[in-house]
């Protein structure tokens, strides 16, 4: 039986290739808000034209990522799609759950500010960093 | 689920990489199969299977039929 090289294999550079083509709609999408944030006060005055444009192209890049995402996790071998979406899984659960429980708070008077989404998103951004180092340590 | 993996790969002096490549998997996947902490789906079996030249049965065993 002949063996391939140690070298990287077609899957592997295809895989590489996804998660640059990843990198890149994901700092798209995080420029794109970042103008469509800033834009309107900073650099256009609010004209509306200009601002329904960069939401569009911020919706747009968004799909975009969403799409690299998705091609991603199609890239990825068994066990790390594996981890991938048990993170997944974790990260909206975590969010569902943290996200109505922090809003309630508010509600009932237990809290005095508003609760505020990006909380929520920094949540779950910590909670998929923690789940996926946990997956990849489970299978180490 | 037991499996015969890595008996099979030192046999033929196979490093972990180099099955790895061979199935198009991570090396990190080959070890977890190895170690029994992960049951590689069907294809991925059947891949190891024609690797091998052996039947599924040969390289995987189910430890409840044991």
């Amino acid at each position: 039986m002949m063996m391939k090289t140690d070298g990287c294999s077609d899957w592997e550079v295809a895989k590489a290739r996804n998660s640059v083509r990843l990198m890149f709609w994901t700092i798209g999408w995080v420029l794109t808000l970042a103008l469509a944030a800033f834009g309107p006060k900073l650099i256009w005055n609010f004209q509306t034209a200009l601002t329904i444009l960069a939401v569009l192209v911020n919706l747009g890049a968004g799909a975009g990522m969403i799409m690299a995402n998705g091609r991603h996790l199609r890239g990825l071998d068994e066990l790390h799609r594996k981890i991938f979406l048990d993170t997944c899984a974790l990260t909206l659960g975590a969010g569902l759950v943290s996200g109505l429980s922090y809003e309630l708070l508010e509600d009932v008077r237990l809290i005095s500010f508003q609760p505020e989404i990006p909380h929520l998103v920094i949540l779950m951004c910590l909670t998929f960093l923690v789940g996926l180092i946990a997956g990849h340590r489970k299978y180490r | 689920m037991k499996n015969r993996l890595k008996v099979l790969r030192a046999e033929r002096d196979w490093t972990q990489a180099q099955l790895a490549n061979e199935l198009e998997v991570s090396r990190q996947t080959v070890n977890a199969i190895e170690k029994g902490k992960f049951d590689p789906s069907l294809p991925l079996a059947f891949k190891a299977a024609r690797l091998f030249e052996l039947s599924i049965e040969e390289i995987f065993q189910d430890e409840a039929a044991t």
